[in-house]
């Protein structure tokens, strides 16, 4: 029987506040896990700490909601020990890029198989409102005692600097985007980031939604435009064609300029997609040859409450 | 013919040899029947700063050093400077004639705390501060002394075999040493060759010009030194013997428990263990497709138990291994393994602490840590194996424990395990059993990962498993893993959580939690490894008539209070061993039992202990002269 959208959502209650949104990016998860038609019992959600956290009791699906900054870490592990699963993590920016920034780089090292989507909106709105890493030098929210006294981090560049293979940007006010970038994220084969720009009603009175959309760019309302615009409605092409260094590096520069563009013009969509680089269950299978056909969470290694493993010939290479 | 007791010890800079010399004499030892038990001691350092390897010999069994060294052989300076005073009388020492005349000055790497002492030493004594000065004195106490010029060998190996390039391979000082220890004490020469082929096994030339020093050092010593009274000739070999390294307890249980996936950051003394794994990853499975061991190395310890709890929570046997402060830093996630019940096994090879501490030195520091290592209640067990031959087995049960109670399991080792070298028997893969518990294969219906049972275990599921879809969260949650903050069902999820801690103690075998090996008026209690020296403590005084019991706890938490209590009732005294400052076991063993140590022995050197000072301390308190702690001091 072919999956609905709502065999996808699961009966928690979502406590989030009205107009986050998270919402967007929790319903757009579910809208791109029933258009690739995922069994449920096939795909995990890992998800970090804060307001983004609850996402994975959201989505029916096996959820593991893991501790701060360390998403990332327990969501490698899975993917790792069973790759047939379909593995994204989420979280908070500050969760990512704050506390887990050191998982953030290694793992884009390893250019695992999976999805990582930021819910970045400047602040750690769960314990009300202070300064989040992606918040910009001097920006005063509205719960902060002063203005922010550190520089941002720029999530898309660092994840191309880190060998992230797949790196995006989605507003969570455009659902359909957002969902057909989760999509490709999930279907391109190494590790995606998806930084998803969500504006927190409650505690980032900048970005707000009406910021993002223009709002405060001109008084009439016909000479407004949205800020947000989408990359792949230019010449932009992310794709890296061949493995050819200056193709390479031509790629990465120019996604890092893009990636610096902010004010009154706010790219989405694919900076960077290079699937020339390998996997790391292809490193593994170099030195594994059957790691895929018979992964750790598949192995067998007891009969009869016996083992199985034969390490006779260890042994005997100790013997005296 | 009088039983052999006999302590030989190599000494030499970092990046010396100190190490495979030390490995080539324990495999010689060891493959002419003896009984080895080999320890290395080391700076934290990459090169130049000082090592050595004691490896104790002897037809009977044995389970630790002893105080005295009877041979040493030293070809730099700080090694004689260091360790002449540990040679008894009887003992003999071979150095490096050239080196006769350097002054502990010239010696840059012998620290000025332990050159003020010597230096006393020698001065009260009326000697130089000279190689010939500490020489000296041994001779005085009854060392003999076998002067050999270590150049000179090489310029007489590179002529008689006309391969000039000989001449300044001093990297092969430490073969020259143990083949002239193994001349002096005529020990068949057949093996030595043996184990250099099988330790240069990849290396074909390096093995036959090592050959070629081997054999000449060893004719040098049996036609020059002919007087030393002690001869090691060979007894007949035991069937099913295994020289084993620290680390290979754990690791090849790990392969035979089934142990499919481990993540590590590297750190001192455990990622032996890990790198060992990854070097076998591809393993032989009966009737089946070979299997393997996923080793990763992460970019940090809080990565490593991330990655093995994710892994976990596929139904993969998962592990890691680390030292103090990678464990501080695993700490929160053990506690999320604990709310959420995913079997883990973290193999903790403790060194001394606090802090970066003594990096590459002993300390069984970290028992009360590992038992309150992290926050909030949750139930864990911590098991301590007490050697390396019962750590292949712990390893197995450690499993068990921890798919059977769905808990986080600590696997207490140490240092002192980790860099020994012992004789045992034969690892017996049959006798481990592998009980997964309540993991399930299927799943029907509806499916509640936390569901309230009898025995407030609920069926597992896994990551994958068709229909097996569940949640997890680290905060209090209900069956199905969603998050709660309901008053009533924080309290049944807590006590379903906490029932597992008596469940632990009704069901693991007695015979599991506690070793006894008798009690007396004088009982020892202890965990870890200073079994080794407690048992050949032990049976020094039995020798004299002096009975001394000795109970070794290895399920530390939960703690076995009725099965302690009721062994120690007939006991009068009560002696706490243990390598910290504080007497960790013996604070929870209060704890639990409301009842007093009599007596502690104590070392926190960062040095093994010796099974001659426990042997004095025990002693000391039959006579009543010992402190309530007396702390052990033997070592360089």
């Amino acid at each position: 029987m072919a999956l609905k959208l709502a065999d996808y959502k699961t009966t928690v209650h979502n406590d989030w506040c009205p107009g986050c949104g998270d919402f967007g990016i929790v319903n757009a998860l579910q809208m791109a896990l029933a258009e690739m038609g995922i069994e449920r019992d096939k795909a995990a959600i890992f998800s970090g700490i804060g307001c983004s956290g609850k996402t994975s009791h959201f989505i029916n699906t096996y959820g593991i909601h893991t501790l701060h900054g360390r998403v990332l870490t327990f969501a490698q592990g899975g993917k790792l020990a069973n790759p047939e699963m379909t593995v994204v993590a989420v979280g908070g920016d500050g969760d990512g890029l704050g506390i887990g920034a050191g998982h953030f780089v290694a793992a884009g090292r390893r250019n695992i198989d999976m999805t990582y989507i930021i819910f970045d909106n400047g602040v750690y709105g769960l314990t009300k409102g202070q300064a989040s890493p992606t918040l910009k030098l001097g920006e005063k929210t509205k719960s902060l005692p002063s203005p922010n006294t550190n520089y941002n981090v720029n999530p898309i560049g660092l994840a191309v600097a880190s060998g992230f293979t797949f790196v995006a940007r989605a507003y969570s006010y455009d659902v359909r985007h957002l969902k057909d970038l989760i999509v490709k994220a999930v279907q391109h084969k190494g590790l995606s980031f998806l930084d998803v720009l969500q504006p927190c009603p409650t505690y980032n009175d900048i970005n707000t939604r009406d910021w993002y959309a223009g709002a405060d760019l001109a008084k009439e309302a016909a000479e407004r435009h949205s800020r947000i615009y989408k990359l792949e409605d230019t010449h932009f092409d992310p794709v890296v064609h061949y493995a050819d260094d200056k193709e390479i590096d031509e790629k990465l520069a120019q996604a890092l300029i893009k990636s610096l563009e902010w004010g009154n013009k706010i790219p989405t969509g694919i900076f960077y997609k290079n699937d020339l680089i390998s996997p790391f269950t292809t490193r593994l299978t170099d030195k594994i040859p059957n790691y895929m056909e018979n992964p750790p969470a598949k192995q067998n290694i007891s009969k009869d409450g016996k083992p199985t493993t034969d390490v006779s010939k260890l042994l005997d290479s100790l013997q005296v | 013919m009088d039983s052999v007791d006999f302590t030989w010890l190599i000494g030499g800079p970092q990046g010396s040899g100190v190490e495979s010399g030390a490995n080539v004499f324990s495999k010689v030892c060891a493959e002419l029947g003896y009984q080895v038990f080999g320890k290395r001691e080391f700076h934290s350092n990459i090169k130049g700063e000082h090592s050595y390897f004691t490896v104790r010999v002897s037809d009977k069994q044995i389970r630790s050093n002893v105080n005295d060294v009877t041979l040493m052989i030293s070809f730099d300076a700080e090694t004689i400077f260091r360790h002449y005073s540990e040679v008894g009388s009887g003992g003999a020492i071979i150095y490096d004639s050239d080196l006769q005349n350097t002054t502990t000055e010239s010696v840059h790497t012998l620290d000025n705390f332990f050159k003020k002492r010597l230096h006393e030493e020698l001065e009260s004594k009326n000697k130089p501060f000279t190689i010939e000065g500490v020489l000296e004195l041994a001779k005085e106490k009854g060392v003999t002394l076998y002067p050999v010029s270590f150049k000179t060998v090489l310029a007489s190996l590179a002529e008689e075999t006309e391969n000039p390039r000989l001449k300044g391979l001093v990297r092969m000082y430490n073969v020259i040493g143990v083949s002239l220890s193994l001349g002096l004490i005529k020990m068949p020469p057949a093996s030595l060759l043996k184990s250099i082929d099988s330790i240069f096994s990849k290396k074909p030339q390096i093995a036959e010009i090592n050959k070629q020093a081997a054999n000449y050092a060893y004719n040098f010593a049996t036609s020059k030194f002919t007087d030393f009274p002690l001869s090691l000739p060979g007894i007949e070999k035991q069937s099913d013997t295994i020289l084993v390294q620290g680390h290979q307890g754990t690791s090849i249980g790990k392969m035979v428990s089934g142990c499919r996936f481990q993540s590590y950051y590297p750190i001192t003394p455990a990622s032996d263990e890990s790198v060992f794994l990854e070097s076998n990853e591809i393993l032989e499975v009966l009737n089946d497709r070979p299997g393997s061991t996923a080793v990763i190395q992460t970019e940090d310890e809080i990565s490593a138990i991330g990655m093995m709890i994710g892994s976990a929570l596929t139904g993969t046997r998962s592990s890691t291994s680390t030292s103090g402060p990678g464990f501080a830093l695993m700490t929160e996630a053990i506690g999320w393994a604990g709310m959420n019940e995913v079997p883990i096994v973290l193999t903790l090879y403790q060194r001394s602490g606090p802090s970066t501490g003594l990096p590459t030195r002993h300390g069984q520091d970290d028992l009360s840590f590992a038992v309150a290592g992290s926050f909030g209640d949750f139930p864990k067990i911590v098991y301590a194996s007490g050697d390396i031959e019962e750590s292949f087995y712990d390893t197995g049960r450690c499993f068990n424990y921890s798919d059977v109670y769905q808990v986080p399991v600590i696997h207490m080792m140490d240092k002192f395990l980790s860099s020994s070298v012992v004789t045992c028997k034969k690892f017996d893969p049959q006798k481990i059993t592998i009980n997964r518990g309540k993991l399930l294969d299927k799943v029907e219906g509806e499916y509640k990962r936390f569901a309230f049972s009898e025995d407030g275990i609920s069926p597992r599921s896994r990551l994958g498993l068709d229909n097996g879809v569940f949640w997890n969260t680290g905060d209090e949650s209900d069956e199905f893993g969603h998050i709660t903050e309901d008053p009533q069902m924080r309290i049944k999820m807590m006590d379903k959580r906490m029932s597992r801690l008596d469940l632990i103690l009704k069901q693991v075998p007695e015979s599991e939690q506690v070793v006894s090996y008798g009690v007396h008026d004088y009982t020892i209690i202890s965990w870890g490894s200073t079994k080794g020296p407690i048992l050949d403590a032990i049976d020094m005084l039995k020798k004299e008539g002096i009975d001394i019991g000795f109970i070794q706890i290895k399920l530390i938490h939960p703690f076995p209070s009725e099965i302690v209590k009721s062994l120690l009732q007939n006991s009068k005294t009560i002696i706490d061993i243990e390598s910290n400052h504080s007497g960790q076991l013996g604070k929870i063993f209060k704890q639990n039992i409301a009842t007093e140590i009599d007596y502690f022995i104590l070392k926190y050197t960062g040095r093994g202990m010796t099974s001659t000072e426990i042997y004095d301390s025990l002693k000391k308190i039959i006579n009543g002269q010992a402190n309530h702690r007396e702390v052990l001091e033997h070592g360089a």
